[in-house]
């Protein structure tokens, strides 16, 4: 029964990736009701840039905590400027424009960032160096490593941070009063441009974050990896309610325990038919019974406007 | 009658929806202190008027100036900071903010803290109804206070010049007398308001000027008593 206990841990880890990437997926639909496709890409550039930073840092011989901090840090900074980058490249000037156009944006930003990493950082398969020992925990049966643990951690620390952000902080009144009523907002002096930018550049840098956690818990960095696990947050963020904050953390932590908690007993229940690379298909299958079945999501609510 | 500069002055103000020529060139002038009343029919061009005003609308044509300043060029955002406040048609809460959050919105453009916390108060003394409800969800609000929000937010930015659009609109008479005698107080403490009814003699009874706009072309203006006196707006908009 230990493998139980093992595939929650792996689950938890995944779904706290996926929550941080997923709620850059719902800030950006909840203040414009626009689905940032790009955004699994953005994942991608964050560890791709701490990469080549850590490279480089490490190679100078830097101490192993500041080569990582820093590199987190550059990954960070560099995905903001790239978040901020595409809203005013390939959405504000669609503000206006039907919904389908940034929808195809959204897809060429997406596809041309693939490209251009793929240009940078080539086809191949990079081994992400972690300049630590990753020491093995067992915890009830089940292993946990240090860079689990760290993971865990940091995105509860970061989610809390910007739970508190939005619903404590001035800034966060204004972005919540944008999403609701941007008019409105702009009558109480709200630059509504700033806050929507500010949101790209905020849910970019949780981005960054998320690349370098897949990064330092796998060891591997590819130019494709943002494809999957954008889909994966994003279908994360429709599981919770797109839109909604609150939702987006369960449904990432839902999807991972769904996806580990799956892939180890297909396997059994499939009777050795199917194997645990069919892990993936337990995303899109939820994605669909959430649009069959509750296409508000676990915790989207209907909210009835009031004349 | 009129020696001091006007607050905000329009002049040949146009506005049109694609083909649809909303305001077709309208004059008006607000002087410090001054409560006006805009009124006419549905569709006359109210709402954009004071859209306009507020920057929330694009004009075709035609000046505005706002205590000497061009006004044109201003993004609404930042007409707030100038001193313009506008309670929209349909009042344009946060539903989903707590009354004290918009209120708090109301003072955005603000940073003085402490006495930000002050007026909060003030208007808590205003408005009772929103004290005991500022942990509410402005959304569950009855129409009654969710106008009371929507009036309070925009005091909250000090402004020098208030606008109001249908402020009585849906509301019981109760309430609408509650909220033409807080009208009053904030004309009386020398905010110059602006104010679009349809209820032309509730508003006529309050303003000191008012203006007639019909088709988007303002047709009448003066004293609110000739106005209220006037067979025009008796035949018009008093029903007599
Ligand atoms: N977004 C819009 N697109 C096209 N036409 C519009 C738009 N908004 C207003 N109009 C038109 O402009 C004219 C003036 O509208 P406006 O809302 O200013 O009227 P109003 O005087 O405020 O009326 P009411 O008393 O019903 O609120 C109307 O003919 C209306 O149909
Ligand atoms: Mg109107």
């Amino acid at each position: 029964m230990d493998i139980l206990f093992q595939q929650i841990v792996n689950g938890l880890v995944q779904g706290s990736v996926y929550a941080l990437v997923a709620l850059g997926y719902t800030m950006v639909y909840g203040i414009l009701g626009l689905i940032n496709f790009a955004h699994g890409e953005v994942v991608m550039v964050g560890a791709m840039v701490a990469l080549t930073v850590l490279q480089i840092l490490l190679a100078a011989a830097l101490s192993s905590v500041l080569a990582v901090l820093c590199s987190l840090m550059v990954a960070v900074a560099a995905c903001m400027a790239l978040g901020y980058g595409i809203e005013r490249v390939a959405y504000r000037p669609l503000r206006n424009a039907p919904r389908l156009a940034p929808l195809i944006t959204a897809i060429g930003v997406s596809i041309v960032l693939q490209n251009l990493a793929m240009m940078i950082w080539g086809r191949e398969y990079h081994a992400f160096p972690m300049p630590f020992s990753n020491g093995l925990h067992e915890l009830g049966g089940a292993i946990i490593t240090d860079v689990q643990i760290a993971i865990v951690l940091i995105a509860l620390l970061m989610m809390a941070g910007l739970m508190l952000l939005i619903h404590r902080s001035r800034f966060g009144r204004s972005m919540r009063a944008v999403a609701e009523n941007p008019s409105a907002a702009a009558l109480m002096g709200v630059d509504i441009n700033r806050v929507i930018s500010a949101t790209f550049m905020l849910g970019s840098a949780l981005a960054a974050v998320a690349g370098f956690m897949v990064s330092a818990n796998y060891g591997i960095v590819h130019y494709y990896m943002g494809f999957m696990l954008g889909l994966k947050a994003f279908t994360a963020a429709v599981l919770g309610g797109i839109g909604n904050l609150r939702g987006a953390m369960l449904g990432g932590v839902v999807l991972g325990l769904i996806e580990s908690l799956g892939a180890g007993y297909i396997g059994d229940l499939s009777g050795g038919f199917f194997g645990s690379n069919y892990q993936d298909v337990f995303a899109f299958f939820v994605l669909i019974a959430v649009l069959v079945f509750r296409p508000s999501g676990l915790l989207g609510e209907r909210v009835a406007e009031r004349a | 009658m009129k020696p001091q500069l006007p607050l905000l002055e329009v002049n040949d103000l146009k506005v049109s929806y694609g083909g649809i020529h909303a305001l077709k060139g309208i004059d008006l002038h607000i002087a410090p202190g001054e409560l006006v009343a805009l009124i006419g029919s549905n569709g006359a061009g109210k709402t954009t008027t004071l859209k306009a005003l507020a920057g929330l609308l694009h004009c075709t044509a035609g000046k505005m100036h706002y205590d000497g300043s061009p006004l044109h060029h201003v993004p609404s955002h930042q007409r707030v900071s100038a001193g313009l406040a506008l309670v929209p048609e349909g009042r344009g809460i946060f539903a989903r903010l707590s009354v004290a959050e918009n209120l708090q919105m109301g003072a955005y453009t603000r940073s003085d803290d402490g006495q930000i916390s002050a007026d909060l108060e003030r208007m808590y003394a205003l408005f009772p109804r929103l004290a005991e409800r500022r942990a509410q969800l402005a959304g569950t609000l009855s129409g009654g206070e969710q106008q009371m929000v929507a009036i309070a937010r925009a005091l909250m930015s000090h402004p020098q010049l208030l606008m109001l659009d249908e402020p009585s609109m849906g509301l019981a008479p109760m309430m609408v007398a509650k909220i033409f005698e807080t009208i009053r107080e904030v004309s009386a403490q020398g905010v110059s308001i602006l104010l679009v009814e349809q209820n032309a003699k509730l508003a006529l009874e309050a303003a000191q000027r008012g203006y007639v706009l019909e088709s988007g072309a303002i047709t009448l203006s003066g004293e609110a008593s000739e106005l209220l006196g006037s067979d025009a707006v008796q035949r018009a908009y008093l029903g007599a």
